[in-house]
């Protein structure tokens, strides 16, 4: 049974923060495909499509057929753990942090072996269900947890390296004033977080929901306007040092496209508050994020980045939004690189139209905000880097899959 | 082997008058400055310089190292400046002693080449190990390395353990191969270990990735080994004392769908070894297994036939394997004392055994010794070794 993970200790300002470092992250183009399912939280090998052999490692090559007809399909996860080791010498530093580090063989049911990470509850000769995971590094591998939820399974710390889990973490809720916002603060002080820092800019202008808000435990209210960038550096030189999680809330939802628009006054501040409003977060927390990714069980851990799924294909009824929403998921994506050395993940947490009153004119199915904030909760206990939240989200997401033109045609009506 | 597949066992042709000569090693150093090329270039001009041959009188030439890169066997032609007519690059790690005496035998039962010099040597500077492991293979890259970076170690653990479980043996088992091995080694001038080994120090070595401890693990150093293949007449004609290659088995790949691996690619074939040879296991007088781990010799004790699977541990316990014992094993103390040059491991126990069989031991002499096995495993690529090779070699 894992140990329950204890509240950290202040940290002591005379100790050196330990660089973070990187397990090796380089793999073939094809072993790819198995980052692509762990950033979305699925488990896929390749299965051939002439024979149906499950295949691993990834190959380019059938070794029952010889077929290269060889695409990621979600297989059954379950298996057994038939061998097991704990590597106290390692050639790679960051695993030399980190010894004993246990690893092991498990005959999955599906066929193949897979040599796996061992969750400290995944025990030689039973059975485990396997899971894939995004490391430090940002690539795929293969983590065995026991076949059936254990008390504080989240906590092994082993796991703990893998995921985002808010548990005992400092978080900044960059906009408290939307329903979104105040929502994530709710969530996060029930996933445990330590600090639930809640950005509000213009706090002489009336909050709604503020007293609610405000007495959330874990709740700190602090000033923060992410279209002032003087605000934002003020705000992370007073306490970037102390956050480990960036919960983008910021929103800018006005309906309208680009053609059928008067001026840029809407565009303008959609750029401002949604593009400019993350690049100012970036720059400012960003470095000091990047360098406590290994600042001990809260380190810094991740950036959510809450997008409208329209940044995928431009939905004209809210045309102008959309192109705004479209920048902000290029810039997730430079982020991702430029945040990887920390071992930071970028989350895009994509979702359709809210239940909230900048979409009261759109029909359902509409999204609760406490429905947003859970998922996004949900992906960062499971070390997620793709979410995709509610029906229309899902919807958008496998239209696209099958046919992008198709979609934008339909996105028209 | 798949259903339907076409029986190919029969037919072997034999390889009558070939032989082996001039067993040479390159003392080996734990790190060296220098370069594979370099290591690999004294061991041909040591074979040159005792055979009384110029470099174009080898016109057969067989190379294995991991650490030559970019260069193959080809540059190194130009970097040698030799002219051979048959060349061949092995990288088969430790099977690739017993695939290129195998190749060379035929190259030279066939005409290709008249005296093949076989060389294998690698360098080891203080980072290459590491850098060997993250770039061993695709699948390595891909499945194992990211996994604790543990290397090998991490890999025969998972294979020690699951032995271990299914057959019974016991650390002490592995310490009894160990102990003799190191035995054997104490009067190699350049073995990389040179002190007795006890079992209450192998016992308490530090453990590297359980079950797997300290002196169950290979010393990575530089060094090379090399020996001469040609016909009987050739030999003669050089004044060499040589040995007599009775039979070769080679297979890679083997048993894929054993869960994890409890036997090699020899399983195979290995009826066909002995029967080839028209002896039996208990003819030979001593064996020379690669013992990368003490779990992979155990399996090749089994593997070879000297017992069934499974009866190892039981075996290692009614015998002894110093060159005086009951069962001489590893003769010259193997890589687990000598050290691991790289692919040099591969021809380690070829060459030990041809120097055992014309009477020219580094060590203690196994008392007239006539015939032995050599045995060779190589090429962790995901989750087992990949190549298995043995030979059966007598003295003339």
């Amino acid at each position: 049974m894992s140990e329950p993970l204890q509240r950290p200790k202040r940290k002591n300002p005379l100790q050196r923060t330990k660089h973070p470092l990187s397990p090796p992250g380089v793999r073939s183009r094809t072993a790819h495909g198995l980052t692509a399912a762990a950033a979305e939280g699925r488990f896929a090998l390749q299965v051939c499509e002439d024979c149906k052999t499950v295949i691993y490692p990834p190959r380019d090559c059938c070794p029952s057929c010889l077929s290269a007809r060889l695409p990621f399909r979600d297989v059954e996860r379950g298996g057994v753990l038939v061998a097991e080791t704990a590597v106290q010498v390692s050639a790679d530093p960051y695993f030399r942090e980190r010894t004993p580090w246990r690893v092991g063989t498990v005959k999955l049911d599906a066929g193949p072996l897979i040599v796996a990470h061992l969750h400290a509850d995944a025990l030689e000769g039973y059975r485990v269900r396997l899971d894939l995971k995004l490391d430090k590094s940002g690539s795929a591998v293969v983590m065995a947890l026991p076949e059936r939820d254990t008390p504080n399974m989240a906590d092994d710390p082993h796991l703990r390296e893998m995921t985002c889990d808010p548990k005992f973490r400092r978080v900044l809720i960059t906009d408290g004033r939307t329903p979104v916002g105040q929502a994530m603060a709710k969530a996060f002080a029930e996933a445990g977080a330590a600090i639930v820092f809640v950005g509000i800019a213009d706090p002489w202008k009336p909050v709604p929901g503020f007293e609610a808000l405000r007495k959330i435990g874990p709740v700190e209210i602090v000033p923060l306007d992410l279209t002032d960038s003087e605000s934002v550096s003020e705000q992370a030189e007073q306490n970037g040092a102390r956050i480990d999680i960036i919960v983008n809330t910021a929103e800018h939802v006005r309906s309208g496209g680009i053609v059928d628009r008067h001026g840029l006054t809407t565009v303008r501040e959609q750029i401002d508050i949604r593009y400019l409003g993350l690049v100012r977060l970036a720059q400012a927390f960003g470095p000091v994020l990047r360098a406590r990714g290994a600042d001990g069980a809260n380190a810094a851990a991740a950036f959510v980045n809450l997008v409208s799924v329209h940044a995928l294909m431009n939905w004209p009824a809210y045309g102008s939004y959309s192109a705004a929403e479209a920048a902000c998921l290029s810039a997730a994506q430079c982020m991702r690189t430029e945040l990887r050395p920390g071992g930071i993940k970028v989350m895009n947490v994509f979702f359709g139209p809210l239940e909230t009153e900048w979409f009261q004119t759109v029909p359902p199915p509409k999204l609760a905000p406490s429905a947003l904030a859970r998922a996004v909760v949900r992906g960062l206990q499971q070390g997620l880097e793709d979410v995709f939240v509610g029906d229309i989200a899902e919807d958008i997401r496998a239209r696209l899959a099958v046919n992008p033109k198709a979609l934008e045609r339909e996105l028209a009506s | 082997m798949a259903q339907g597949a076409r029986d190919k066992s029969s037919g072997r042709q034999s390889y009558d008058g070939v032989v082996a000569c001039l067993p040479v090693t390159i003392p080996y150093r734990r790190y060296s400055t220098n370069t594979a090329q370099w290591w690999l270039g004294r061991a041909l001009r040591e074979l040159t310089t005792r055979a009384n041959l110029r470099p174009a009188d080898i016109d057969g030439l067989a190379v294995s190292s991991f650490t030559l890169a970019p260069d193959t066997a080809i540059g190194l032609t130009q970097h040698f400046g030799v002219s051979p007519r048959w060349l061949d690059h092995i990288p088969f790690g430790g099977a690739s002693g017993i695939v290129a005496l195998r190749r060379a035998a035929r190259a030279v039962q066939a005409g290709d080449a008249e005296i093949v010099a076989c060389i294998a040597g690698d360098t080891n500077h203080v980072d290459s190990f590491r850098k060997t492991l993250s770039n061993f293979s695709r699948f390595a890259q891909d499945a194992v390395y990211p996994y604790g970076a543990g290397g090998a170690n991490a890999s025969f653990a998972l294979i020690t353990k699951n032995y271990m479980n299914q057959y019974g043996a016991k650390r002490e088992d592995f310490a009894k191969l160990c102990i003799a091995q190191r035995d054997n080694a104490l009067a190699i001038p350049f073995a990389m270990m040179k002190k007795k080994l006890t079992l209450d120090e192998y016992m308490a070595a530090r453990p590297i990735a359980d079950p797997v401890h300290l002196f169950d693990c290979v010393m990575p150093c530089a060094g090379a080994e090399g020996l001469l293949v040609c016909r009987e007449d050739v030999a003669k004609s050089l004044t060499l004392p040589y040995v007599r290659v009775l039979s070769i088995i080679e297979r890679h790949n083997a048993f894929t769908s054993d869960p994890i691996q409890t036997r090699g690619g020899w399983a195979v074939d290995i009826a066909e070894l002995w029967s080839m040879a028209g002896l039996k296991p208990d003819a030979v007088d001593f064996v020379q297994t690669y013992d990368d781990y003490p779990v992979i010799v155990m399996m090749q004790l089994e593997d070879l036939g000297f017992c069934t699977k499974g009866e190892g541990p039981d075996f290692v316990r009614s015998h002894t394997f110093t060159n005086d014992g009951s069962f001489p094993q590893n003769t010259s103390g193997g890589q687990l004392s000598v050290g691991q040059a790289g692919a040099a491991g591969g021809l380690l126990g070829l060459v030990e055994a041809v120097r055992q069989l014309i009477g020219a031991p580094l060590g203690t002499p196994v008392r007239d010794a006539r015939s032995c096995v050599v045995s060779g495993f190589g090429m962790i690529n995901y989750d087992r070794g990949l190549s298995s090779g043995a030979a059966i070699i007598a003295r003339a």
